[in-house]
């Protein structure tokens, strides 16, 4: 068969995404692509341009790139719109003249921002929102503006007034309708929004009617409202509604929708049949669908159908869910209660502001709709109940209604009660049964489905749902997660921790002889190195410990993205003296390493060659500094805020108890890191509740706070006791700490371990208070162990001389590392980038630092 | 290739390399790095090639598979000491070189 030549118009997401699919097409070699866009550039993301305005650069948005059409072969004519087709020869031409042949055609070219006809509205900082150079507009007008006003209170519409907030600017939605978002929400879903809106500072103008945009007083512009009144502003914004870009199908006799819009059959075929329509240029029976995933199915019932195959597009759920302004809104189905005799249930919270709404069926057996703003934690259930038309429940409101227990999910359908055509991922199309399969076929992770399947590779809304059919399948399988530690071991950290202990073992050598197998990795060697120095607390570079060692521990530094290593020496609390300041800049200066003061109240050295460090660290020990075991698994900070000895509002000194527990826990080795903080008062300046230790000082004595932690995944911590004196919060601390390193797993923060223990915090409670375990006093006489024993390694390393032979750079060679190469900026030193290396090494520029 | 056609050249003392800690050597400007594992020697490339920075040689040494590897102490990734091939990515190596203990010297072998 000779191949076929397809011709693409417009590549948008949808006209992208059919060209993919037939790039991807097992047939692929039969089709010769050519694709033609208006735009500058390659198919980019519409649907996250926003994230421009949050530091997202163009390249950011890209979808595909020039070079993957190239590697497929994939003809591609940017700048140059298609404005004629000749249907009768098969042929379109372009504006600049170009003719291109076609056997199949197919019209991707999307939809254009609806300006309402206002007189005043072709003016300079009269702008629209939906490509790339539209963001450049907007972030060049909001340089020149203070005031700006979106036209339409539409989902976009309020992304649009989210943009130019970011922007900078005083924010007003003018909306024609009386209330927002009108398309998806309700009336009480509607208010609700407008409510939360408004006090983020955006203010809302609803059934507003605008006649004329004229010259402004304070401002640039006035707006003219048919009410009579007005509103000034310095730059405008329509964002009311989109048009389908649809004049070269008119153009060329194609049959249209009464109200524009490209008419399509189930297979997405125009009145021509070999012309095809996909994304929002088309409308299927009656409707334009304004979201990317009827798009995508489009894309691919239109690949379907040109390869000889015969899926149909059989209409689109046109749930969403989506953070605006910060707010989480959710719309599923017949969100109005449009359906005749339908009943709902409210849900309404005036306190915490969330309204939930569900729409059921008259016979009470389905669930039609839902609207859900500020909660939408039961979108995922309730749109899969829709769309699959489950049996509800027998008490349906359960659905909406918070539970009294906190347990999270009553009322909710399990995964495994869903059908295996349930979508799961909207925007790739992705079932539950081919998540399944996935898993069948060996995937255990939800990187390996998204690999595999692509689901959750789009907007990311469907990455819960997704894992939990994972797991759910994963179980059904009989797969139980492996919790070994590795090869070399078959135990969890904590059994290890345990063997350790009883059968008091002190050597990874004798461990690995009694209970492993082979030589040991990565993995196994630093969790049992530091499990030994949570048991007994040896010096690390002892002869027996150093190969267990991460680089980091190895070389008691934090090892760089260059090789380079960083210096973090301990200032606890945060509290240093003038002296030793001048001491940390004297050597940064003498070693020329980057300085920065870090999150953690310390200052930070980068920069240091190996074979520097015990030189370095030499002269900051004769000056009184200690190591900070940044670079361990173990204690890390305490912060402090300044606390009752300057604050006037301090009730107790948090300075001496961040620097006496910074003292007490200094070198512990944890299953992971520790942080800790102490605040003086409730106003709480030291983020105590975000450390998984976290002391608040009350009229009353210490409030002890547990399992918080920042990073990744924020987690405030649990209030664990109040009213402590300085002695009953020390032992309490000592504690659950030793009851952490005994209990926890590799690499497991304290907020998981306490979250895995059965219980949670009140069993952590009952352990450690009430010591329903009787091994307090075990604990507690663990912990003093390793109070006693601490030593700075680094001293005890500089002190050594045979240890100091193993920073040598290299064992025959007095060289430096020629691949570190620094360059400058802002006054100081940072690693060499690629670029700047291949640069340098070729002309051997004098610029190196 | 026999041990004639190489020129051997001594970097360090045997005891200078304990076992299971990698040693930096520099050998005509390439960066080696050196490994004693149960008494056997290797000798590979100390240039991560992911980072391009100078680490292997900081890794943790063991073994995955009854390979025995030394992971990169950036991103991870295990290089087998034997072959330099990299266990994550096998398009990507290092460079292995001769070497041998003679007369108490760990000694590096280069072709003449
Ligand atoms: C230097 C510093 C950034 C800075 O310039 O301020 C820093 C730098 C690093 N952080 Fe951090 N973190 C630093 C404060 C923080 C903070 C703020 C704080 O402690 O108040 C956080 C959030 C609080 C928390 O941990 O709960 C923080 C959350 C993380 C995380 C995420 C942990 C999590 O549970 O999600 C990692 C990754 C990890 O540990 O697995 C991380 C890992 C790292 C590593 C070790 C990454 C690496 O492997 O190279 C960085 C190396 C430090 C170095 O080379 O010296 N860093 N890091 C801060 C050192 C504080 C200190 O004096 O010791
Ligand atoms: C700010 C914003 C936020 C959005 N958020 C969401 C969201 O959260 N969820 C969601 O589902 N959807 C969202 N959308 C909608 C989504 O972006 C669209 O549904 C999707 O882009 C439609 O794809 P398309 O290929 O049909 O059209 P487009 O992406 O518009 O592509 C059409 C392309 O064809 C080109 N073209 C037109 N005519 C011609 C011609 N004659 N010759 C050559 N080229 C031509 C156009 O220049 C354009 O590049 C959002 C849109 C915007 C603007
Ligand atoms: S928490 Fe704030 S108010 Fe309280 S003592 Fe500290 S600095 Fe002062
Ligand atoms: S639904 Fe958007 S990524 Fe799956």
């Amino acid at each position: 068969m000779s191949s076929e030549k397809i011709v693409v118009v417009g590549n948008g997401m949808v006209g992208h995404k059919l060209i993919d699919n037939l790039i991807q097409h097992e047939e692929a070699d039969q089709f010769e692509l050519i694709t033609f866009s208006e735009e500058p550039r390659l198919a980019y993301d519409r649907v996250q341009l926003s994230s421009y305005f949050a530091g997202a650069s163009a390249e950011d948005l890209m979808m595909t790139s020039e070079s993957y059409y190239q590697e497929n072969g994939v003809n591609y004519i940017l700048n140059d719109k298609v404005i004629e087709v000749k249907v009768a020869e098969n042929k379109v031409i372009t504006a600049s003249g170009r003719e291109e042949s076609y056997d199949k055609l197919v019209l991707a070219t999307g939809s254009f921002p609806f300006v309402p006809p206002i007189p005043g509205k072709d003016q300079d900082h009269c702008l629209v929102y939906r490509t790339i150079e539209d963001l450049e507009a907007m972030t060049a007008s909001a340089k020149e503006s203070k005031i700006g006003v979106v036209v339409g209170g539409g989902l976009l519409g309020l992304e649009a007034a989210n943009a130019l907030k970011n922007l900078g600017l005083e924010v007003h939605v003018v909306e024609f309708a009386p209330r927002l978002m009108a398309v998806q929400l309700d009336e009480g879903g509607g208010e609700l929004l407008r409510k939360k809106i408004t006090d983020l500072g955006v203010s809302i103008h609803t059934s507003k009617n605008t006649k004329e945009i004229v010259a402004g007083e304070s401002s640039r512009y006035r707006m003219n409202f048919a009410d009579g009144e007005y509103l000034e502003t310095d730059m405008v914004l329509f964002s009311a509604g989109i048009r389908p870009q649809d004049e070269l199908a008119r153009q060329c006799g194609l049959q249209m929708g009464e109200r524009g819009g490209i008419v399509i059959n189930n297979y997405c075929q125009t009145s021509v049949d070999n012309i095809y329509a996909v994304g929002e240029c088309a409308l299927w029976d009656g409707k334009i669908y304004g979201l990317v995933a009827p798009g995508y199915t489009m894309a691919k019932v239109a690949v379907s159908h040109i390869s000889g195959g015969d899926q149909e597009f059989k209409g689109a759920d046109m749930s969403t869910k989506l953070k605006l302004l910060g707010v989480d809104v959710a719309s599923i189905g017949d969100a109005q209660g449009r359906t005749p005799g339908c009943l709902s249930f409210v849900y309404q919270d005036g306190v915490n502001e969330v309204y939930k709404r569900i729409i059921i069926s008259e016979d009470k057996t389905r669930l039609l709709g839902a609207v859900l703003v500020g909660e939408v934690e039961a979108y995922g259930t309730l749109q899969q109940m829709c769309v699959n038309e489950m049996d509800l429940p027998e008490n349906p409101e359960a659905l909406i209604i918070p539970s009294i227990d906190g347990d999270e999910g009553a009322g909710g359908v399990g995964v495994d009660a869903l059908p295996d055509s349930a979508h799961i991922c909207t925007c790739h199309d992705v079932t539950k049964g081919q998540i399944c399969s996935a898993v069948q076929d060996g995937a255990s992770t939800i990187g390996d489905i998204k690999a595999s399947t692509r689901a959750g590779t789009g907007c990311g809304g469907c990455v819960a749902l997704a894992t939990q059919v994972m797991n759910c399948e994963l179980s059904k399988l009989g797969v139980e997660v492996n919790t070994d530690i590795c090869e070399h071991f078959a135990h969890t950290r904590q059994e290890i921790y345990h063997i350790v202990r009883v059968e008091k073992i002190k050597t990874f050598d004798e461990l690995l002889e009694k209970h492993g197998k082979g030589m040991g990795c990565d993995i196994c060697k630093p969790t049992i190195g530091s499990i030994l120095a949570s048991c007994w607390n040896d010096y690390v570079l002892k002869e027996e410990h150093a190969a267990l060692q991460d680089t980091n521990d190895y070389f008691m530094a934090n090892m760089q993205k260059n090789g380079t290593y960083s210096i973090v020496p301990r200032i606890a609390a945060g509290e240093i003296t003038p002296e030793k300041l001048i001491v940390l800049g004297q050597v940064a200066k003498e070693y020329k390493l980057y300085t920065k003061i870090t999150g953690g109240q310390r200052i930070d050295l980068f920069g240091a060659q190996q074979h520097e460090l015990p030189l370095i660290w030499k002269e900051l020990i004769d000056a009184g500094f200690e190591t900070g075991h940044a670079y361990g698994k173990s204690v890390r900070t305490v912060k402090s805020c300044v606390g009752s000895t300057w604050c006037r509002y301090g009730v107790l000194d948090s300075v001496g108890m961040a620097i006496h527990i910074e003292d007490r826990y200094k070198g512990l080795r944890s299953p992971h890191k520790l942080k800790f903080a102490v605040s003086g008062c409730t106003r709480e300046c030291a983020e105590a509740q975000s450390k998984d230790i976290g002391v608040i000082a009350t009229e009353n004595g210490w409030s002890l706070y547990v399992c918080g932690n920042g990073g990744m995944k924020p987690r405030h911590a649990d209030l664990f006791a109040s009213g402590l004196d300085d002695q009953m919060l020390i032992t309490l601390i000592d504690r659950i700490l030793m009851f952490y390193i005994r209990t926890a797993d590799r690499l497991q923060r304290t907020s998981v371990w306490m979250d895995n223990l059965d219980g949670g915090l009140e069993y952590l409670k009952d352990v450690v208070i009430r010591d329903s375990l009787k091994v307090c006093s075990e604990l507690e006489s663990d912990m003093a162990h390793i109070v006693s024993t601490y030593q700075c390694e680094w001293k005890t390393t500089v002190e050594d001389p045979d240890k100091l032979k193993r920073f040598r750079t290299f064992v025959n060679s007095n060289e430096k590392d020629n691949t570190v190469v620094f360059v400058e900026e802002r006054k100081q030193i940072r690693p060499a980038n690629k670029d700047e290396l291949v640069r340098f090494v070729e002309s051997a520029e004098p610029e190196l630092v | 290739m026999s041990s004639d056609e190489l020129q051997w050249i001594s970097v360090c003392e045997a005891d200078e390399l304990s076992p299971l800690l990698g040693v930096r050597a520099l050998l005509d400007q390439q960066q080696i790095a050196l490994f004693n594992v149960k008494g056997e020697l290797y000798a590979i490339d100390a240039i991560d090639p992911f980072t391009d920075a100078a680490v292997l040689s900081r890794g943790i040494v063991g073994d995955i598979k009854n390979q025995v590897v030394v992971a990169s102490p950036i991103y991870k990734q295990h290089f087998s000491l034997a072959s330099g091939i990299c266990l994550e990515d096998e398009s990507v190596s290092v460079k292995t070189y001769p070497v041998r203990e003679k007369d108490g010297k760990i000694q590096l072998g280069k072709k003449c």
